[in-house]
């Protein structure tokens, strides 16, 4: 009844050689690259994510994207879990190929003060200024690893190692809409709403990461940021971040979106 | 229609809105992977049969009824409504009704409906659905992040949820053959995807013992209290997906099942997963009752959710009309009879 024995340690094994696929329940099947958290392991699912898009198989549902895993729904009256996996094993040993765009953001964030109240605390444990950490911080360069919990919720990996902090003994059931924290080695944006929170909170981005009224638009959806996007944070003071409140209000991105074709590592076949 | 006098738009007016009534469908799809949670209706099925006893898709919005029902002022001129699932009093200016059964309900009528005396949800469907627009393709209310439904929220007194003019229609009173309630013992579970992060003997505590539901059960999740569940290898993953019914084990060894509101990811082991056709079951829980969990193999648990698949089509298949539309006292002298008694044999 027990599941196929772990993959064996990060680094012994590259994470496409062998994904896990696991259960969950009737109608979800779990394609899990690994347990690490890692920019190769990230871009094989994402790798699968488009691939498995692009097939269109009859039945699959919806697919989630996480740091390690995809996560495919179904209708198992439409395709029994055994006839998905076979077609989701075929796409593994061919999804190296699907080409991406690489998208690179450039986020205003209004730092420490009102916007970021766990700054001084922040320093102060690290050892060093408010100033230093706001410039460790904006100089990480962040990936967006997955968008979960809430809605255009990015969880961003790369965190200089620097700023690396547990979270909090007592996590806070609100904290402010557009909130920028660092949690253990990640740090995370989030959506216009008050949401419940064990990270150390930085500063505030005008930035909304969800904005319905994007629903339907090409190059900018509902959730700005996709995973796979990197991420460059600008430090603006409050008078700029405040301008940029308001135009944000107003449906302007206030987020600077640069792309390019990313070359693959394997040539199409 | 004189010119001069405004249409009044038709609608229901939440009067009491009841403990925890919330429009919700079969849920929010293709949203996930953007942090969306799927919402929808917690026992489905039921979602489906009442819609089905007003002529409705199976999918329309209704209300979800939680524990204690709301009162509601109809402001139509004529509606046909039925309640589905857990078992409320339900009265239509004082005289009661039975659920399971459509009924018709016109402009000045009052509906009550009470406290559960068993189950803790039900659907009440309203033929033509709700005139309203869906939010990223459903008008499930997801109150966390404020999506669907009126305005995101449950319902507050003063609501007014607009119908669709005339969508009632002309059509037979419909009934649902009872079926005999059987009370389930167990929810049954697909192991995994987590089952790794357990040791053999958490996971046999996890499929022997019985567990309380406390009162931190809701649509986000029902969290269990009963014998520790022991972990192999601590209780943090590195975050990924969760699905209606995913059982997470966080460190106090207590599970959670995560249902309809959930959040997208988590990072907590997930030990198993409730099978979809249990997941009504679990729906209609209330705080302190008991059930214990059995396993099944993923290739059983298909079988199992298709065959609940087609006994729900032929109950939906199976609805008997109980004469042309009419409204209490008819629908009483109807009821006085106890149609349904003989009809559940057939």
């Amino acid at each position: 009844m027990r599941h196929d024995p772990p993959p064996p340690l990060p680094g012994t094994t590259s994470p496409l050689e062998r994904p896990r696929f696991l259960p969950a329940g009737t109608g979800a099947l779990v394609v899990e690259f690994g347990a690490q958290v890692d920019e190769s392991t990230s871009e094989a699912v994402l790798a699968l994510d488009r691939a498995v898009a692009g097939a269109a198989i009859d039945g699959v549902i919806e697919l989630v994207p996480t740091y390690r895993s995809l996560l495919v729904h179904f209708d198992p009256a439409v395709i029994r879990a055994a006839a998905l996996r076979q077609k989701l094993e075929a796409l593994v040993a061919h999804s190296g190929a699907t080409p991406r765009e690489d998208r690179l953001w450039t986020i205003p964030v209004c730092y420490g003060g009102a916007c970021g109240e766990d700054l001084e605390a922040v320093a102060k444990l690290h050892k060093l200024d408010p100033e230093e950490v706001v410039a460790i911080h904006a100089a990480s360069p962040f990936r967006v690893y997955m968008i979960g919990f809430a809605p255009g919720f990015a969880y961003l990996g790369g965190l200089d190692p620097r700023l690396h902090t547990s979270r909090r003994v007592e996590p806070r059931l609100r904290t402010p809409a557009r909130s920028v924290s660092i949690g253990g080695a990640q740090s995370a944006l989030n959506p216009p709403f008050e949401l419940p929170s064990g990270w150390h909170l930085l500063g505030q981005t005008p930035v909304h990461l969800w904005d319905a009224r994007r629903e339907g638009s090409a190059e900018i959806g509902p959730s700005l940021l996709l995973p796979g996007d990197r991420v460059r944070l600008r430090p603006v003071e409050p008078e700029e971040y405040r301008d940029l409140c308001a135009r944000a209000e107003a449906g302007d991105p206030v987020a600077r979106l640069q792309t390019q074709p990313k070359a693959t590592e394997e040539t199409p076949a | 229609m004189s010119a001069d006098a405004a249409p009044l738009t038709p609608g229901l007016l939440v009067v009491e809105p009841g403990l925890g009534t919330s429009l919700q469908d079969l849920g929010r799809r293709h949203y996930q992977r953007f942090g969306i949670s799927e919402s929808g209706a917690l026992d489905a099925p039921s979602l489906r049969l009442a819609n089905a006893l007003v002529g409705n898709a199976s999918g329309v919005a209704a209300l979800e009824i939680t524990l204690s029902g709301p009162v509601i002022d109809i402001q139509a001129e004529r509606v046909r409504l039925a309640l589905v699932g857990a078992d409320f009093p339900i009265t239509l200016n004082g005289h009661e009704l039975r659920s399971g059964r459509s009924f018709e309900a016109r402009r000045g009528d009052r509906l009550v409906i009470g406290l559960a005396r068993s189950g803790a949800r039900a659907y009440l469907a309203v033929a033509g659905g709700f005139a309203l627009e869906p939010t990223l393709g459903s008008l499930s209310t997801h109150s966390r992040s404020r999506l669907g439904g009126l305005d995101g929220g449950y319902l507050k007194a003063g609501d007014v949820l607009p119908l669709t003019p005339g969508a009632a229609g002309e059509g037979p009173q419909l009934a649902l053959p009872a079926l005999p309630a059987t009370p389930a013992e167990t929810l049954r579970v697909v192991l995994g995807p987590q089952d790794d992060f357990f040791t053999e003997a958490g996971i046999e505590t996890f499929l022997n013992a019985r567990y309380q539901v406390s009162p931190r059960a809701d649509r986000m999740g029902y969290q269990f209290e009963g014998p520790v569940i022991a972990h192999a290898k601590g209780f943090n993953i590195v975050s990924d997906g969760i699905v209606n019914g995913s059982i997470q084990v966080p460190g106090n060894g207590q599970p959670i099942v995560l249902l309809a509101d959930r959040q997208t990811t988590g990072g907590y082991p997930k030990i198993a997963t409730v099978i979809e056709a249990d997941l009504p079951i679990l729906a209609q829980l209330r705080p302190g009752e008991s059930i214990g969990f059995t396993a099944v193999t993923a290739d059983e648990a298909e079988e199992i959710v298709l065959e609940a698949r087609a006994a729900l089509e032929a109950r939906v298949a199976g609805l008997v009309e109980v004469g042309a539309a009419r409204r209490p006292p008819a629908i009483r002298a109807l009821l006085e009879a106890d149609l349904t008694a003989g009809l559940a044999l057939v």
